[in-house]
Parts: structure tokens; C-alpha cells; sequence
């Protein structure tokens, strides 16, 4: 790494930052919108605030919390109009039409430093345009979260490849169950599916490049991706009726027994383990490979904290993302959250899903993706989720939707 | 004549307002609502005409691109769904009348206890349409709602109502439709109070009853009540946004989509950052608007003139 006089700075600023509260105190104020007002999330980023506040106890910090989803919305009036010093959002695309309005304050200069190499994983996510536009503080994995009571009855293990999961889930429906629990109604959740069996068949690279918008949606290599998506649909694998439920009520399937596994984000142990499942039924494991030989990848979505480029205090932002990133902050935080902490240094938490996230992302080959919604183009994203919704109904329709995709990728690439 | 007028000037020396008080002061007492509609309603009108003709992600700056937008719109299939199901809206929303009148008329009884019937009547009114909306989603739900159990009772199958897109539109209509009932129906039963009981009387010596009763007295003397039905109900259907939005977002597929809502996806929504095209959207859903208001204002200045 090149040695700058930026990166002395921030090196600088790291070191003041960790060394407590008997230097360099920050005055002054620093606002905080907080995308999550959800009671782990929030416990999260209140801990976080008040650890930064003990160590800088004259500086005013002013933390909101907005809804996930409205935050979504509303982060266009606040970046424009009034802005906080400090916002939540996601990695990827996602950052671009913010990036590109010029809305969001480069901090490469804090990656420059130490904070760089231990949050290092991540840095292809937080980076568009060669330059980095946020602080991790958090990701989960995805993944197949599986009824382990229901296999061991059937005499079934965790499929490692994509022909033992045929035939595994051919057991699951003779039996007269479903292998897969879906809530379509709001069509994000079929980007999960779309994401797994797209970088099994076709790769990481491919993956990326699709997503991006470099390959046509009417190449051979996204029609194989929907073949293996049709030989399960035309088991009859997934729960009748998809579009009527959403994330949440399609966990009764899994709860009741009717449905045996659930691809979805870790987000989603947390409501089951409400819902009675224990760590002796409710099971883990990666989606299995397709092509054989295909390094594997995994989707791992990242969330980030920003500054807005209209901040009042980007100082003190900057010294609190450097906090956020910290290898102690980390480990606290994601404890809380039952995620995963970026810092190479931090401490994972001993739950059992999240150490075989952990331990699944650390030895994936092939590349972390973040979600179909946040790597691809918002404009791709939406339609994209929304024929994955259709195909899912009408697998007949697919030279149909893969056309239509195709006219939406041509307009977002001729802008 | 001159000199009277003048001499009047002369003679009138008291101040400017106390003189045109009469006068100015219906304006002073419009003008804060004639600045407020000027603008949040009429400058809007005229700025999405204006962003229409650009592309812009609502933060950067806007590209021109002349009519393109429109050119889009009209090749855009998701904008024919749109069109469809608003006329569909606006079709089976009429249907709210002739119910709301029928249950008037069955309600308009002297019996004990008739204001409890009529507010249980009345009450999917006064709730809110985003819990009328989630109480439908939870009815039509499959796995959990009273919907299909009560179709088996008369041997149908088992129906996907909000996750198919050959019905999700009907289903929402029907949603819709049930506060709606409600609102007509307390216009025409304020409207039956006001029916004259002598010609009621008078149309019986002459031996009318039943349906032409109805008809030739009843109907003619409802026709205030009528017409502010018919005004509400279309413009509840062209502005049935927030029933889409809180039972599929649009959803399945893009088969619920009306053009408020469909405006609202492509460029203020989740993934939405099309503003220059959801105006193009929004200037058609005025111009279609626009049609029905000048029916309207021609009839209110007809009628005012027959007056």
C-alpha cells in the first residue's frame, strides 16, 4: 500500500479515536439517522452511540431511528435537504444514484488507513468509481435454513449437490410435505433464489457481469439458470400459492412442519427461534453446487454507514465511523445483532448459525455477492424480481419476461 | 351624470377599505386558500408537465429528451395494465350506488334500535382504508382466511384471490367497494329524509307502488343525493392508491397496478428513480381526470343556469 500523507491522517485519527477519552475529545454535535427501529438493531446502534458518547462525553449526539422500509424513501429528502453527519444505508448499487447526485462524501481516506486492511473483505462492496463511500458495520449470510428434525425422521442429510437435492426434496414430497416455504407477495425474496442458483450454474463472474448489465437476459447461460429453477418448480417443490404470503407469514410452513426448509437471510432465525424451533430442529446449510467445479459463492449482504456530502460535522462522522469499524465495537455490536462482524478482528458470536455463516463466507472461494436489489441497477432490480415473481407462477411465460428484462437492461445501459 | 359621480367622489371621503370592505373582503377571506391550491396543486400541475419531458433520478440533473418519455409510455405494456384496471376501478366502483341506495332504502324503517343497524351500516366508513385493506388481505389469505372455507360451502375451490392476476383486481375492488357502500348509503338516507311524504302520499291515492314508486318518486326527488354519489365514487376509483398499496403493492407481477400507484412505483417507490416518466403517468392521469371535471363543471353551470 502506498504510504500517503492522507493515510498518516487517518492512521492519526484511528489511533486518538481508540485511545479513549483522554485525547483528542470531540466537541460539538453529531446527528445520526439510523435505518432500523427493530429491537435488535436498535439496541445495536444505541450501545454503539452511547460507548462513542462515554468516550467523547462533550460531544452532542442526536440519534434517530426510521423505519427500514421508509427510511428507503426518505433518504432522498434528507441527503438533498437538511442532511444528518451520519446515515444508514446498504453496499453496492445501491449506493449509486446517491454517489452519482454527488450526495455521499467520499471516505476513502479513512480505508486508507489501518481501518482498510481489517475491514478488507468488504471494500469491492463500499467501492463505485474507485473510491470508497462508507463504513460497514455488519452482514449476515444466506442460506438453507432446514427443518434437521423432519430429515433425521426421513433419514435424510443436507444436500451438497444439486441431484441430491432433487432427490432429497423428492423424499420430502412423498411424504407429503413441501421442500421449500416461499413468501412472493413482495417479490425481493425470489432474488434470493434467482441470486443461489444463477452463481451455482453460472458463476461468480458471470454473476456480477449479469447483474451489472454486460450480458443480455436472453443469454443461454440465464436460460440454463431458469432450467434449474423449472426442474424444482415442476416437482412442485415450493408452497402453493406463494404471492399471497409475505417473508414472515410464510414461517408457519416451516414452523408447522408443512414446508421443510426456507432459503433465506439469518435474519430469519430469529422469528423462528420465537416461533419454538430450537438449534436440534432447525438446521443449516449452504445452497448446493450445480456445475461441478464452480468456485463457490455466496450472497452475504453488507450494511453501511455513510455521510451525507451536505454533513455539518463530517469530522465528527469520520471519527465515528473509524468507532463503527473498530474490532471491539464489531464484536459487541454483532453479538447483539446476531450477524456477522467485517473486521478481521473481531470476535464472532458462539450462536451456531452464526458460526457456520461465518465459517461458510470465510472459505467461499468464489466472491461474495450482496442481493439481487443491491448489485444490480434499482430500475434492473424491480423488474427483474418482479419476473422472477411471474416465472414462478408461469414458467411458460420465460422468453416472454427474459425480453422483457432484456428492454430494461438496454434502456438502464443507454442512460 | 359625470358631475354626480364626481360630486359623489367628493363627497365620499372615507377610506379606500371602508369603502370597497364589501368588496375585497370575500377575497381576503379566499386568499389564503386561493395561495395554498395555487401552490400545492396548480404549479404542480404545470411542473409535471414540465419534468415530463426530461429524464431525471430526482437528485442530479435532468436531461431533456423531448416526448420520449411518452413514446415509452405508450409501448409500455405495464401502462396498458394500469389503463385497464383503472377502468375497471371505475366501472365496478359505480356498483356502490345502486348497493348504497338499496340499503338506504331497507334501512329508511321506523324500528326500535334502527340507529345501532344503521352505524354498523356506516361503520367500514369511518375505518381506515389502510385496515380495511389489511383486514381484506387477511380475509382472502389461503392459508389462514375466512375466503376460501366459506366458497367451499358452496362447492368452489380453493381461490389465490390476491397472489393471481386474473383476480387480484376484482379482489381489491371488492375491498374497496365495502366502505364505499357504506358512504352512499348515508347519502341517501340523509337524502330520504328530505322526500316529501305528501307526494309519497299522493303517488299512493294514484295507486303507484313497488318499483314505480320508486322510480317516478323516489329517484327524481334523490337526484342531488345521486349526483354527489356518482361525484364521490368516481373519484374514489381514480384515486384508489392507498388499496393497492396496502393489499400487493401493485403486485403480482405488475397485474394490480393502477396509474396513481404505477406512478408512484417508477418514481418515488423502493427501486423508483424515474421522475420524468412517472410525470408522463401523471399529466395522462390528468388529462383522463381532466375529461371527467369539465363533464362535471359543464353540468354544475347548466344546472345553476336552469336555477
Amino acid at each position: 500500500m502506498r504510504f500517503t500523507l492522507k493515510g498518516a491522517a487517518a492512521m492519526l485519527a484511528l489511533t486518538t479515536a481508540l485511545a479513549g477519552p483522554a485525547s483528542a475529545e470531540l466537541t460539538g454535535n453529531l446527528r445520526i439517522f439510523f435505518n432500523d427501529q427493530n429491537p435488535a438493531p436498535r439496541a445495536a446502534m444505541e450501545g454503539m452511540v452511547e460507548r462513542f458518547q462515554a468516550m467523547h462525553p462533550d460531544l452532542n449526539i442526536e440519534l434517530t431511528l426510521i423505519d427500514r422500509e421508509a427510511n428507503k424513501t426518505q433518504i432522498r429528502n434528507y441527503l438533498t435537504a437538511n442532511a444528518p453527519d451520519v446515515n444508514g444505508w446498504y453496499a453496492g448499487n445501491r449506493m449509486r444514484p446517491y454517489v452519482s447526485a454527488g450526495l455521499f462524501e467520499d471516505v476513502s481516506d479513512l480505508w486508507e488507513g489501518p481501518m482498510g486492511e481489517e475491514l478488507a473483505s468488504t471494500l469491492p462492496a463500499l467501492t463505485l468509481d474507485g473510491k470508497q463511500w462508507g463504513v460497514p458495520y455488519s452482514y449476515y449470510q444466506w442460506g438453507i435454513y432446514y427443518r434437521e428434525d423432519i430429515y433425521n425422521e426421513l433419514g435424510l442429510t443436507a444436500a451438497t449437490t444439486w441431484d441430491e437435492e432433487k432427490a432429497n426434496c423428492q423424499v420430502i414430497l412423498d411424504s407429503g410435505r413441501k421442500c421449500y416455504a416461499i413468501g412472493s407477495r413482495h417479490p425481493w425474496t425470489t432474488g434470493g433464489w434467482f441470486d443461489y442458483l444463477n452463481l451455482r450454474t453460472n458463476g461468480y463472474d458471470f454473476h456480477m457481469e449479469l447483474t451489472a448489465g454486460e450480458v443480455a437476459w436472453t443469454d443461454d447461460r440465464v436460460r440454463e439458470t431458469f432450467a434449474k429453477w423449472r426442474e424444482l418448480l415442476d416437482m412442485g417443490a415450493f408452497i402453493d400459492n406463494p404471492t399471497a404470503y409475505d417473508w414472515q407469514e410464510a414461517l408457519p410452513f416451516v414452523v408447522n412442519g408443512e414446508a421443510t426448509a426456507y432459503l433465506m437471510g439469518n435474519f430469519v432465525v430469529a422469528p423462528l427461534r420465537e416461533a419454538g424451533m430450537t438449534d436440534d430442529t432447525l438446521g443449516f446449510y449452504p445452497f448446493p453446487e450445480i456445475t461441478p467445479g464452480i468456485a463457490r459463492a455466496e450472497d452475504a449482504p453488507t450494511d453501511t454507514l455513510h455521510i451525507p456530502a451536505q454533513a455539518q460535522n463530517k469530522d465528527n462522522a469520520r471519527a465515528f465511523l473509524l468507532y463503527v469499524a473498530s474490532a471491539e465495537n464489531q464484536s459487541i455490536v454483532n453479538e447483539v445483532l446476531g450477524q456477522l462482524p467485517i473486521n478481521s478482528n473481531a470476535e464472532v458470536s458462539d450462536d451456531k448459525f452464526i458460526r457456520a455463516g461465518f465459517e461458510m463466507l470465510s472459505t467461499a472461494p468464489g466472491g461474495i455477492a450482496q442481493f439481487f436489489d443491491r448489485d444490480t441497477d434499482a430500475e434492473m432490480a424491480s423488474a427483474g424480481m418482479e419476473g422472477f415473481q411471474e416465472f414462478m407462477m408461469f414458467p411458460d411465460n420465460l422468453d416472454d419476461i427474459l425480453n422483457r428484462l432484456e428492454a430494461v437492461r438496454q434502456r438502464v445501459n443507454s442512460r | 351624470m359625470t358631475q354626480m359621480t364626481e360630486q359623489a367622489h367628493a363627497a365620499d371621503t372615507r377610506s379606500w377599505w371602508s369603502r370597497n370592505q364589501m368588496r375585497a373582503a370575500p377575497w381576503l377571506f379566499l386568499a389564503p386558500g386561493i395561495a395554498f391550491f395555487a401552490v400545492y396543486v396548480i404549479l404542480p400541475i404545470f411542473q409535471s408537465f414540465h419534468i415530463s419531458f426530461y429524464r431525471w433520478d430526482g437528485l442530479g440533473e435532468a436531461t431533456p429528451v423531448g416526448l420520449d418519455n411518452y413514446r415509452q409510455l405508450f409501448e409500455d405494456r405495464a401502462f396498458y395494465v394500469s389503463l385497464r384496471n383503472n377502468v375497471k376501478w371505475l366501472l365496478l366502483y359505480l356498483l356502490a350506488i345502486p348497493a348504497g341506495l338499496a340499503i338506504a332504502l331497507f334501512l329508511n324503517q321506523q324500528i326500535k334500535g334502527m340507529r345501532l343497524y344503521k352505524s354498523l351500516f356506516f361503520f367500514p366508513f369511518v375505518i381506515s382504508q389502510v385496515v380495511v385493506g389489511l383486514v381484506f388481505v387477511w380475509f382472502y389469505n389461503p392459508a389462514i382466511g375466512l375466503w376460501n372455507p366459506l366458497i367451499g360451502l358452496f362447492g368452489f375451490a380453493p381461490m389465490n384471490v390476491l397472489g393471481n392476476p386474473n383476480t387480484v383486481t376484482y379482489g381489491i375492488i371488492a375491498a374497496g367497494l365495502w366502505p364505499q357502500i357504506a358512504y352512499c348509503m348515508i347519502l341517501y338516507l340523509t337524502g330520504l329524509n328530505a322526500v316529501d311524504p305528501e307526494q309519497v302520499e299522493a303517488a299512493r291515492l294514484d295507486g303507484a307502488k313497488g318499483w314505480k314508486m320508486l322510480w317516478y318518486v323516489i329517484l327524481p326527488q334523490l337526484r342531488p343525493a345521486t349526483f354527489i354519489a356518482v361525484v364521490v365514487t368516481v373519484i374514489g376509483a381514480l384515486r384508489s392508491f392507498d388499496m393497492v398499496s396496502v393489499m400487493t403493492r401493485g403486485g403480482p407481477f405488475g397485474s394490480s397496478r393502477v396509474l396513481a400507484y404505477y406512478m408512484f412505483e417508477v418514481s418515488l417507490s423502493e427501486y423508483g428513480f424515474r421522475m420524468g416518466y412517472g410525470a408522463a403517468i401523471a399529466v395522462i392521469l390528468f388529462l383522463i381526470m381532466l375529461v371527467y371535471i369539465a363533464f362535471f363543471l359543464w353540468r354544475m353551470w347548466r344546472d345553476e343556469r336552469a336555477a
